[in-house]
């Protein structure tokens, strides 16, 4: 048995320990940026300038993996596109999203939009995976044992032509101690803009959305939490105006505290928040955040 | 150019899935069946492109049960010039389903394999990255926007961070994210037009054992219940009560 970790950049190298402990050692491959502390045996440094499209370096990182019976990657857009393709190349059973490592075959994983959790058993190896953090522990890695460079080439077949990250400043989504989200009520961009992520900034907290608001156009796509979207773990999650359909709700279950903001009181948010307020989001999130100050 | 729209046949994404009492399975309380919506989002776009003069030929498949007739049915409602079941009745997983589904390509010669990003029963997100590795095409995941030109594809994808634009030489598979397009509303004369259409059963032989399988399904454990507090500063208190302010 032996575990690979891809990771693509240094901030992924924290959340790797707590999932690799279930496995004994690891090792980790870094896509880009420098290593830093990921609890590895052996740390392989690609030093990319950035992560090329997956069709690009597809081969050249599932030649890597093949060295391995077990590859994983913490769970975000970026690790499926990449991963499944690995999997594909190397012809891999593949397990996404685990939340829970039973033995080195079995493996917990949500399915059906979070409605239920499948005890999923790899019936050979390799094995590639994605992972959540949350589901384990936040064991704050020490030192690798080694780090070498490796190189991982890129064949130039897909050009990427332009990228557009949002800019702001704002913490990372998934990552983040604090989220507030709104929903279609947020009626437009600069309302959405100004009452959530005005909120937010008060307290230095990420901003999501619901899959209503962002294709009415109301907020960007990768504000979208959820079955399709990001999942979220923070300590505190403020929903405001956000109904709770099983398709949101599968990305916030892990949420420590989740706090419901609605005019409606039979809506099915109020069933799953811990604390639910009837109310206009726009006198009750002003009025909270006056009170949380 | 021709394309090819692989779709799949889940429960209703609205209904409320659970286990059974054992375990051993999954009980959606008789609900109905649909085209995965991605899927639905992958055929719209395609057929877009068709009455755009872009592509010339969209071909639908499904792999599994005989049921899988009624999704491509619909598919054909929406426009797609043909189908075909390959038809199974054996459990399959997302490589099985990349494998078989790259020998009906490898045979059909699209230019473009348009299709879901995932589907919403088994949320694996791994097929389209699957078959394009194994036919070795490049892939653009996640499209918010394609443009199919004559001599490449350029698609703008979702990304973690906001989106990309990627430019693809041909053959290239693309899979669809939900801003792609709305899927249109299928009205009567089209669903009479897709009965006329053509739509061919193939058995298969065999299909590739599957690489995993469910040992059994669990409910997701419910949140204890919550309470509704009467004014912002009970909620205001209650939160800080928690600690996790
Ligand atoms: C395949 C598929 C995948 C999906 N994936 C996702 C996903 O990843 N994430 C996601 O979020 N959704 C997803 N959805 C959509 C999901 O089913 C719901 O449609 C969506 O979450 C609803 O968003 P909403 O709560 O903002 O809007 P609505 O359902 O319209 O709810 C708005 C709520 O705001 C309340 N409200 C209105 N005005 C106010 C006010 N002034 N103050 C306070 N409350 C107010 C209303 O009472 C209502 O409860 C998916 C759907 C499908 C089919
Ligand atoms: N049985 C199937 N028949 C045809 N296409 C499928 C099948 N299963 C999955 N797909 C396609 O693969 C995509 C991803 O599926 P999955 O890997 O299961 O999330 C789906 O959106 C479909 O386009």
């Amino acid at each position: 048995m032996s575990l690979l970790v891809i990771c693509f950049d240094p901030s992924e190298l924290s959340q790797v320990a707590g999932f690799g402990a279930s496995f004994g050692t690891y090792d980790v491959l870094l896509l880009t940026g420098e290593a830093g502390n990921a609890g590895a045996s052996k740390i392989h440094v690609a030093n990319l300038v950035e992560v090329p499209p997956a069709d690009n370096i597809g081969k050249s990182v599932a030649s890597v993996a093949a060295n391995y019976t077990h590859v994983a990657a913490v769970s975000s857009m970026r690790a499926k596109d990449l991963m499944a393709r690995v999997a594909g190349i190397n012809q891999s059973a593949m397990i996404t999203d685990v939340v829970k490592v039973f033995s080195e075959t079995e493996f917990e994983r949500p399915m059906v939009a979070g409605s239920v959790l499948a005890r999923v058993k790899a019936e050979s190896t390799p094995i590639v995976m994605t992972f959540r953090p949350a589901g384990f522990d936040k064991t704050v890695p020490g030192p690798n044992g080694s780090v070498e460079s490796i190189s991982i080439s890129d064949t130039g077949r897909v050009k990427r032509v332009s990228t557009s990250a949002r800019q702001g400043g704002r913490p990372d989504l998934s990552q983040a101690k604090f989220v507030v989200s709104g929903g279609r009520p947020l009626k437009d961009a600069a309302t959405f803009e100004q009452v959530i992520g005005g909120f937010a900034d008060k307290f230095g907290a990420a901003v999501g959305a619901t899959r209503a608001a962002v294709d009415s156009g109301i907020a960007p796509n990768d504000l979208q939490v959820g079955q399709t979207g990001k999942v979220v773990a923070p300590d505190l999650y403020i929903a405001a105006g956000i109904s709770g359909s099983t398709q949101h709700m599968a990305g916030i279950k892990d949420s420590k505290l989740i706090v419901a903001i609605n005019k409606d009181g039979d809506a099915p948010i109020f069933d799953q928040a811990d604390l639910g307020i009837v109310g206009d989001l726009y006198e009750v999130l002003p009025e909270l955040e006056k009170a949380l100050s | 150019m021709k394309a090819i729209v692989p779709i799949k046949r889940v429960v209703d994404p609205y209904a409320k899935v659970k286990p059974t009492a054992d375990g051993a399975g999954l009980d959606s309380g008789g609900a109905k069946f649909e085209i995965n919506p991605f899927d639905e989002i992958a055929v719209e776009e395609a057929v877009r492109q068709k009455e755009a003069g872009r592509f010339t030929e969209v071909v639908v498949v499904s792999v599994g049960k005989g049921e899988c007739e009624e999704q491509l049915r619909k598919a054909l409602a929406i426009g797609a010039d043909r189908a075909v079941l390959l038809e199974t009745q054996e459990p399959l997983d997302s490589p099985a389903v990349a494998k078989v589904l790259s020998e009906f390509v490898a045979a059909e010669a699209p230019h473009v394999v348009l299709m879901g990003k995932q589907a919403t029963d088994d949320d694996n997100n791994q097929a389209g990255q699957m078959l394009a590795a194994i036919l070795d095409w490049p892939q653009a995941t996640f499209a918010a926007k394609t443009d199919f030109a004559a001599d490449k594809a350029t698609v703008v994808r979702e990304t973690d961070s906001g989106e990309e634009t990627l430019e693809l030489p041909y053959p290239c598979l693309v899979t669809t994210d939900l801003r792609l397009n709305e899927p249109r509303y299928i009205a009567l004369p089209g669903i009479i037009k897709a009965r006329s259409k053509p739509l061919e059963k193939r058995p298969l032989a065999s299909v590739p054992a599957p690489k995993s399988s469910v040992v059994s399904f669990a409910p997701a454990p419910a949140r204890p219940p919550g309470r509704k507090v009467g004014s912002v500063a009970e909620l205001a208190q209650a939160i800080k009560d928690r600690g996790v302010f």
